[in-house]
């Protein structure tokens, strides 16, 4: 069943091009990560789907709904009325956490489901206690994101998001501003996750952990897909020269 | 008591407790005046926080906004009601009505000090508040739409918090200031602390009236520094 579906995607800042004619699909219990250089559109994808930014071409499609439908090459968007229902299909888990500071952990976590959701206060509470429990961080609900590490802030942004009981999950490069020992921890819990067969999106830089845990890896560079298929496939035995170059690349650097 | 009464200049008799009878009553009599006066500068500084502090903050995303025209217009505004001295946009706010429309002033000097004071204090506030919302991490604002917070939702409940965290300190210096501003009041013949002060000082040709509300005006600035102090320890919960 497709959870998330883009078809031609197209954008560009001015003159630069950053997505040129991206597909891709994702069923329920997927787990895709989308590797690459820096500057090869990744993130402008992600951003796309998350409704961060709009795309200029293209078709982006949740389950039945269309986020925005291609017209002779022009996105044509959603009310603000149906955008707001498919908000409620995605989350996004961010490089730098962005945890609202004013607010403790557990009201990081209760806070949208009460406003967004509208669900009862006890009920979000209780959502939020055993998410915590399983990010290993019951003990820390009343305590602000300031006096968190920055591993324990990613898992309450996991937290956060896995609250609003999202049909497909995207990250955003999520253990790019952690050190090493910290990445371990969030890597686990997205591996976690996965075997749970949440439907994920990981943007990531971490081969081994993409080969590790997505089904399938996606290559960006300039813009374009230049290889997509089996995870373990694409990063022991890429075929294409420019994902050959990247991941010797981050063999010898790593 | 001796130099108290050199400064009343009241001292002309050679009897000391009829003098210094005298010199008590005077003295209520000022204080009781005074605090009189200090009564309608308090006015006019809550009236202008009651008026100043919401108005700012559509002047503030005015000055944000998109749309050019309407960013242009209220760049004017702030340079014309900063770049004047409130002094100037007093009178101007007072006779405005009469000179251009042919509106009689009658009981409208108290507020045309509160239109003019409000105004003014806005314009500053506004940037404050500028300042403040752009200091808010755009990830902030990312974060709050990918959750599904409506616009209005984002802002009260996300970045408002945290901006108030922000200009908390050059708020107080802004509010510090408006106490003592009040004193600009008297343009307009507005019987305020300063102007009662200064009357009686050269009715009496003495010192003390002008001390006295030194001490009210110190006595403001004290409260208010410790009500901010206070509410800068009170969000001091999170960074």
């Amino acid at each position: 069943m497709s959870v998330l579906s883009v078809q031609n995607a197209s954008k560009a800042f001015g003159e630069n091009k950053v997505l040129k004619n991206i597909s891709f699909d994702m069923n329920k219990g997927d787990v895709l990560a989308i590797i690459g250089p820096s500057g090869s559109g990744k993130s402008t994808l992600l951003r796309c789907c998350t409704i961060l930014e709009k795309l200029d071409g293209g078709t982006i499609k949740y389950g039945d709904d269309y986020l925005c439908k291609d017209n002779n090459g022009i996105s044509g968007y959603c009310t603000k009325e149906q955008m707001a229902l498919i908000r409620k299909k995605f989350g996004l888990v961010f490089q730098n956490f962005n945890l609202f500071p004013h607010f403790s952990v557990l009201k990081n976590i209760v806070d949208p489901v009460v406003n967004v959701l509208n669900k009862s206060k006890e009920e979000a509470k209780e959502t939020a206690v055993q998410l915590l429990k399983k990010m290993d961080l019951s003990d820390k609900a009343n305590a602000y994101p300031c006096e968190l590490s920055g591993g324990q802030q990613q898992r309450v942004a996991i937290a956060r998001a896995m609250a609003m009981q999202p049909e497909v999950l995207f990250f955003d490069e999520p253990t790019s501003a952690l050190d090493p020992e910290l990445t371990g921890e969030i890597l686990k819990v997205i591996r976690d996750l996965a075997n749970e067969h949440m439907t994920m999106v990981v943007v990531t830089h971490e081969m081994a952990f993409a080969r590790e845990v997505a089904d399938r890896v996606i290559f960006m560079d300039n813009g374009f897909i230049v290889e997509e298929g089996k995870a373990s496939e694409i990063i022991d035995n890429p075929q294409n020269e420019r994902t050959k170059l990247f991941l010797q690349r981050f063999k010898e650097n790593g | 008591m001796q130099f108290l009464s050199l400064l009343l200049n009241s001292a002309s008799g050679t009897d000391y407790t009829e003098m210094s009878m005298n010199f008590m009553g005077d003295f209520w009599n000022m204080i009781v005046q005074l605090a009189e006066g200090f009564g309608v500068s308090i006015s006019i500084f809550f009236l202008t926080l009651l008026f100043a502090l919401p108005l700012a903050l559509p002047i503030a995303l005015g000055r944000m906004s998109k749309i050019k025209v309407v960013s242009k217009l209220i760049e004017w505004l702030l340079l014309i009601v900063r770049g004047t001295p409130l002094m100037l946009q007093l009178i101007f706010v007072y006779f405005a009505p009469y000179y251009l429309f042919d509106i009689p002033l009658s009981g409208y000097r108290f507020p045309a000090t509160i239109i003019a004071f409000s105004i003014n204090y806005a314009c500053y506030f506004a940037e404050i508040y500028r300042s403040g919302l752009q200091a808010i991490p755009i990830g902030q604002h990312e974060a709050a739409s990918v959750l599904g917070y409506k616009k209005s939702q984002t802002f009260f409940r996300i970045v408002l918090p945290q901006v108030i965290k922000h200009i908390l300190p050059p708020m107080s210096n802004e509010v510090i200031t408006l106490i003592k501003d009040t004193a600009l009041a008297q343009t307009l013949a507005v019987v305020e602390l300063f102007r009662v002060a200064n009357t009686m000082a050269s009715s009496q040709a003495s010192l003390l009236p002008i001390i006295i509300a030194g001490v009210f005006y110190l006595i403001g600035s004290f409260i208010i520094t410790r009500f901010f102090n206070f509410a800068e320890r009170k969000l001091n919960y999170y960074r």
